[in-house]
């Protein structure tokens, strides 16, 4: 009996399911053997479950789109048309894979494999219930941060390989968007680190005694707006506009690259939401967590899932310029804003030992909602200021009553 | 150190999702701004005036439709006109009164499409277009009742309309009326107010009248630049001198002027169909007149009306045939492209979309 036993210190320690694994295989198999095995089969589990929400986010986003727009949406295939991704993905499949005359044909095929891997390595480390994620890194945040951020460097990749104009657009729209964003979301997430105490993702949710988006409202606000545009979203989806550049830099996909390029978007939402979820609503934490954490995780996500495609079908595109103006003179202040306040806070709050009660949370909570109140009414107005064009002091339009007249124009008619 | 840049030239269309049709504009970018414009016209054309030539008057009623499709009522409207004039006849009030009345529908529907298309383009993913649509379906189904189509309606001909309204059609158009007061409130309140739609239109693409003016546009773009100069109150013609609505001008003929413009037009076009149901009295609707029309040979005629887009104008000449010597038309979508470039250059890639948008052409009439 050569039973292997899981050195508690290991970094895959955490995982339950992976002791499970690893443990039972390694009645049969040399313990370094079980260690690949268990390690394979939890990345299967993770990559199928990633995978199949994201089929079933892109199903309920455009079911949800269409009841936004008066439609029926998808519903012939399945229940409610629920297998209408399987079709999807079967046409998608049978399409000729073109690659464009012209491509840098290495880095075109590598964009969607880098696109899905850097979705799948950020939901890594997401716990999907109590104890159970993949990993749980101690510095989760961080690295989620990281990871998502090479989404974008795939965008670039694919703009610069199609040798498609309109696909370039899209690529430098990416960037000059990714670095704008990515500023005011860093320190958005910084403030729930600040009160947590932790950066990995498995304390940041039991830190949550009250749900953060209450203790910090102004954090979840630059988080939400800053990750949709991350995931390229309205008001911020500059980057695949269509009605303004095609769609960007996936302009010349087709095929399975295109389903693997949509699988990333979809499930990027699904990620993104399940983040939010976690920093911001307090994760799988919730009555019976134990047992029905999951469930509480699935809920805060559909919220998160729920409330893009919500802000999708209602507002239009800002222009390029104007995301730059909202993200680095709206969101970056508010940020800073909420940094210093937690600081403060946090520094007079705590006790002792370095920790805060639930009831310095709620304390928290009641401040920083007026802060919230307060710093967005008053940098909405002075954005508004900034963004408008100068021309917007003319008067504004008038109705005239009109009998047969003559042409009034002031300026000469040459 | 510097970085060399260099323009880059980009096709848009003529496939494209939002040139509306088979346009193509050869554009010169620097970065995002545009420096250059050169629109492409053409790959829309049918020969509609020289098929003209080939038909007998109440045949070119057919082909009228299809010009602008998103307004064949007003363009039956102009041809008819034309061909009145050039026999010198006139149509039975009644039957002026059906027309006034379903041009203006038109013209609604028409202002619609043109509103739903253009905040789809600044980037509202469908929502704002498929509440427009649902409107503009029930227009169509009243068409549907008049004459069996819903878009190339060909209901006027030469001296009246095809047949009078169906009994049911009255009780349908109060219905109508009646739930469209209510979705176009809903319209105002949802686009005129918001915050996005008005950083990303106010004073993007301005037009000065002058330049409005040189450039010979008409309609909704010419008064959103402040002139007031409208063909049913110039030169009413069928029932517009009996009824009595407001022309809405714009200030600065920015992209959001046209907008609304365009949205306030609606609201009066509802107010002449109130005024018209409230005025038309029983009669025939149409002259008894030959099968085959002739006029005199030399005769000439201008039929003109406001269209949805501006100036629709039909020259007819006659050599006393069955059919036009010549018959041109002045089409307010290919007129109205002549801003183009006072719109475009040295503005962003994302707000030339918006702009061509807020001009309203439509490839049919531009192409003809």
């Amino acid at each position: 009996m050569n039973a292997c036993v899981l050195n508690p210190h290991s970094i895959l320690g955490g995982n339950h399911l992976f002791r499970f694994i690893y443990e039972g295989v390694g009645q049969m198999l040399p313990c370094w053997m079980a260690y690949v095995v268990a390690g394979a089969a939890i990345m299967l589990i993770l990559i199928n479950a990633v995978l199949l929400g994201a089929a079933i986010v892109s199903w309920g986003e455009r079911r949800l789109l269409g009841r936004f727009q008066n439609r029926v949406g998808p519903n012939r295939w399945g229940p409610f048309g629920a297998l209408q991704p399987i079709a999807d993905l079967t046409k998608l499949l049978t399409k000729e894979d073109i690659v464009p005359y012209g491509a840098d044909r290495i880095a075109f095929t590598i964009v969607p494999v880098l696109m899905v891997a850097s979705l799948l390595v950020g939901a890594a480390v997401i716990p999907f219930a109590k104890d159970v994620a993949l990993v749980d890194l101690n510095v989760g945040v961080l690295f989620i941060l990281a990871v998502s951020s090479l989404t974008t460097i795939a965008i670039f990749t694919a703009g610069w390989a199609s040798n498609n104009r309109y696909a370039l657009f899209g690529a430098g729209r990416a960037v000059a968007v990714l670095l704008s964003y990515e500023v005011p979301v860093v320190l958005s997430v910084l403030g729930v680190v600040l009160v947590a105490g932790s950066m990995s993702l498995g304390d940041i949710v039991v830190a949550q005694a009250v749900p953060f988006f209450l203790v910090q409202p102004l954090a979840f606000f630059v988080f939400v707006a800053g990750m949709s545009a991350e995931l390229n979203r309205t008001p911020f989806d500059v980057a695949e506009a269509e009605s303004e550049i095609i769609a960007g830099y996936h302009t010349e996909y087709s095929g399975i690259k295109f389903a693997l390029i949509q699988a990333a978007e979809f499930g990027g939402a699904l990620v993104v939401s399940g983040l939010i979820a976690t920093l911001f609503l307090a994760g799988w934490a919730g009555p019976v967590a134990d047992w029905l954490g999951w469930l509480w995780f699935l809920i805060k996500t559909f919220i998160g899932i729920f409330l893009f495609v919500w802000i999708r079908s209602t507002y239009p595109r800002l222009r390029l310029d104007q995301i730059m103006a909202v993200c680095w003179k709206f969101l970056m202040p508010l940020s800073i804003i909420n940094l210093i306040a937690v600081t403060l806070e946090v520094f007079f709050l705590r006790d002792a030992h370095g920790v805060l009660t639930t009831a310095d949370l709620w304390i928290m909570a009641g401040i920083n909602i007026v802060i919230a109140a307060v710093s967005i009414a008053v940098f909405g107005q002075l954005i508004r200021q900034q963004v408008r064009n100068s021309s917007q002091t003319a008067p504004a339009s008038r109705l005239v009553v009109s009998g047969v007249s003559t042409i009034e124009v002031s300026q000469g008619q040459g | 150190m510097t970085i060399r840049t260099e323009p880059m030239t980009v096709n848009v269309g003529p496939q494209h999702p939002s040139t509306h049709g088979v346009f193509r504009v050869r554009i010169t970018f620097d970065g995002e701004d545009i420096v250059e414009v050169e629109p492409v016209l053409g790959y829309l054309h049918r020969g509609t005036e020289k098929l003209a030539e080939e038909r007998n008057y109440v045949q070119i009623v057919t082909l009228t439709d299809r010009l602008d499709y998103t307004s064949s009522m007003i363009n039956n409207q102009a041809y008819c006109l034309a061909v009145e004039q050039l026999l010198g006849i006139e149509p039975p009030p009644r039957a002026k009164y059906l027309r006034t009345l379903t041009a203006e529908l038109q013209r609604i529907a028409s202002h619609l499409i043109a509103v739903g298309f253009f905040v789809q383009e600044l980037g509202a993913f469908g929502t704002p277009l498929m509440y427009t649509f649902r409107s503009r379906e029930r227009i169509l189904d009243l068409f549907e009742m008049l004459c069996g189509a819903r878009i190339t309606v060909s209901y006027m001909r030469p001296g009246g309309v095809f047949a009078d309204a169906p009994d049911d059609f009255w009780p349908a158009l109060d219905q109508f009326l009646n739930d469209f007061e209510g979705e176009l409130a809903e319209l105002e309140d949802l686009l005129l107010n918001n915050e996005i739609l008005m950083v990303r239109t106010r004073g993007v693409s301005p037009l000065p009248p002058d330049v409005a003016i040189n450039c010979s546009v008409s309609g909704p773009v010419l008064r959103a630049s402040g002139v007031n100069w409208d063909w049913r109150k110039m030169a009413p013609y069928d029932a517009y001198d009996q009824v009595d609505f407001d022309v809405p001008i714009g200030s600065s003929g920015d992209n959001y002027d046209r907008f609304w413009v365009r949205v306030q037009e609606v609201r009066q076009s509802l107010r002449i169909v109130r005024q018209c149901i409230e005025q038309i009295e029983p009669g025939p609707a149409r002259l008894e007149l030959p099968l085959v029309l002739r006029a005199a040979p030399g005769a000439e005629a201008y039929g003109r009306v406001e269209a949805s887009k501006g100036e629709l104008g039909f020259f007819l000449v006659s050599d006393g045939g069955i059919s036009p010597y010549r018959c041109k038309i002045r089409s307010p979508s290919l007129i109205n492209l002549t801003i183009t470039e006072h719109l475009l250059i040295g503005w962003k890639l994302a707000d030339m979309i918006v702009s061509l948008g807020s001009v309203d052409i439509n490839m049919g009439e531009v192409d003809r």
